[in-house]
């Protein structure tokens, strides 16, 4: 087995990709409050995940997304999922914004653990130009569903 | 003979990191022998001009390097060699096809297009396993034109479901257009049926022969349709080369789509004049070092032989779909027994996309994904498969290898 694909497929990927934070039923036209949802697809290989957001009156991010797709893009929604129960709004904006720049990284970078929390394991991924979309896939769902709830909080 | 020809292909010895290549992807495209490579550094060096044009030495000697190209196409599918057109790629010369019958439906070619012209009332059948080359510019016909478009089901065997043929294909149909061969299921279709069903009422047949024309002896005349395509690249060509190959009398009314210079005979400032097939459908400067290269590939394969190539990938077929079904959690999408070596299954509890990771970590290339035919997913109820599909230079350990990476799979994902 080569290095690559252990640092790819590291278990804490295995373990999420099979039990899914976050992964439940959607609220749909019955959310209430500041919320957003969004559909992504990949083109490219057809998984796909819709996510929606909802910023609570003490500043607390829920995430609920429903999906099919592959064990990176799964177990990316489902870290996702448990880093926005722990952070502010400001603090997933700024983990979102280093989970992109790791994902470009070309395996140049190592994920700040500090920031990153268990994104950080993605870092592998990076070096698989084909499978960044897929660690990406709900981080773009979400940051379009957190700006609309973001919209609708100072509306 | 198999043996030796590997030899032929250098990309075949590449090493992907501690393992040898197992390649298994050739549904997608196919691997280059090293006289079809070799082509192009002769071309370029001693034969390379513009074609149809120029008096020059050179320029005759392209124009001669380019023409033969169609003598080899036409030996290898039948017809004339002004029935074979050059195109960019299968998908061009099907929207070549779909976009001159939406031009001729508008108005265009005058009295002779109006055979082709559809509208409200009229139907368009296709088939439910169709990639998407030859699914979504009909399409667009039918959503140009006002034509309804209708389709054949597919069996739980991966087969085209025939029961419903006269009255999905009736005497509205205009035009019937279906893949030879599936490029996901690998199922080899009845296309003396559906032809003579389209000629009872009088449709238009146009053949997807992709998954056919590389891995099988195929006759246009003897199959009796009005168009075919097909891709250079699938047949041991470069890629930025397709084939359109056409019923001449069809060709030589069908408007153009891509107008512009070599395809005229008169130009005033009020009007053009057309020329017939091949150069009607063939504006602007054409692909000709890869017309060259793909006559070379055309001859590499009528010297091995059709037949031969079909034997062989059927062999392979049977030791891919014997030694899957050994694997527990295996699901192989259709059963068809009239097929090429194209196997797409479904990994229980992994997902296509890692199942091809870890089949490439091991060496062995394969397809994830939805092979550009989701519709035909979504019949057999799946968003992805693994496909592998087989070509000329693989062996029997090119399949051992991907059959032992298989069998780890799901032990890697721990969902055994």
């Amino acid at each position: 087995m080569s290095t690559q694909m252990q640092q790819l497929y590291q278990q804490v990927i295995l373990d999420h990709s099979r039990e899914r934070a976050g992964n439940s039923d959607l609220l749909g036209d019955s959310a209430a409050g500041a919320h957003g949802s969004s559909h992504q697809i990949n083109p490219t290989c057809g998984d796909e995940i819709e996510l929606e957001t909802e910023i609570g009156e003490d500043g607390g991010i829920a995430v609920r997304w429903t999906g099919d797709g592959c064990s990176i893009s799964m177990a990316s929604a489902s870290v996702l999922t448990e880093l926005a129960a722990e952070n502010s709004v400001e603090g997933m904006l700024d983990i979102e914004a280093k989970f992109h720049e790791l994902m470009h990284s070309r395996g140049t970078m190592a994920g700040d653990e500090e920031i990153l929390g268990d994104a950080a394991v993605f870092s592998g991924v990076s070096k698989f130009p084909a499978r960044i979309k897929c660690a990406l896939l709900s981080w773009v769902a979400f940051k379009d569903a957190l700006n609309q709830a973001q919209t609708s909080l100072k509306e | 003979m198999f043996s030796r020809l590997r030899n032929d292909f250098p990309i075949l010895d590449t090493r992907i990191g501690e393992s040898s290549l197992s390649y298994l992807d050739s549904g997608a495209t196919s691997q280059k022998p090293q006289c079809v490579i070799d082509t192009f550094t002769e071309y370029y060096s001693q034969r390379n001009a513009a074609v149809h044009r120029g008096a020059h030495s050179l320029a005759v000697m392209a124009t001669d390097a380019f023409e033969a190209g169609r003598e080899a196409v036409a030996n290898l599918v039948g017809g004339t060699p002004e029935q074979v057109i050059w195109t960019k790629n299968a998908t061009e010369a099907l929207n070549v096809v779909a976009l001159g019958i939406d031009r001729a439906s508008h108005g265009f070619g005058g009295q002779a297009a109006q055979r082709f012209a559809v509208g409200p009332g009229d139907s368009i059948v296709v088939t439910e396993m169709e990639h998407h080359a030859n699914l979504v510019p009909w399409q667009q016909l039918a959503q140009s034109t006002g034509a309804q478009i209708r389709w054949l089901p597919v069996t739980d065997s991966g087969e085209l479901d025939l029961s419903n043929l006269d009255s999905i294909v009736d005497e509205t149909t205009k035009v019937f257009a279906f893949t030879h061969v599936s490029n996901v299921l690998g199922t080899i279709n009845p296309v003396d049926t559906l032809v003579a069903r389209a000629r009872q009422v009088g449709a238009l047949v146009v053949l997807d022969a992709c998954q056919s024309v590389p891995h099988m002896p195929v006759n246009f005349v003897d199959l009796d349709v009005d168009f075919a395509a097909f891709s250079a690249h699938k047949a041991l060509g470069p890629t930025g080369l397709g084939t359109l190959w056409g019923r001449s009398e069809l060709l030589n009314s069908l408007p153009p789509v891509l107008t512009g210079g070599s395809m005229i005979t008169t130009v005033t400032m009020e009007g053009s004049q057309f020329m017939d097939a091949p150069q009607r459908f063939e504006a602007g400067t054409q692909p000709v070092a890869e017309v060259a290269a793909f006559t070379t590939a055309v001859n590499y394969l009528a010297e091995v032989g059709l037949q031969n190539i079909f034997d062989h990938e059927r062999e392979l077929a049977t030791v891919l779909l014997d030694g899957i079904a050994e694997i527990p959690g295996i699901t192989v999408l259709g059963s068809a027994e009239n097929r090429i070596g194209t196997v797409a299954f479904d990994v229980d509890g992994v997902h296509a996309h890692d199942v091809g990771q870890y089949l490439d970590s091991q060496g062995v290339a394969v397809r994830v994904g939805h092979h550009c035919a989701q519709p035909l997913h979504r019949r057999f109820g799946v968003t992805a498969t693994t496909r592998a599909s087989t070509y000329l230079y693989n062996n029997t350990e090119d399949c051992e290898q991907f059959l032992h990476a298989l069998g780890e799979v799901r032990g890697f994902f721990g969902v055994e």
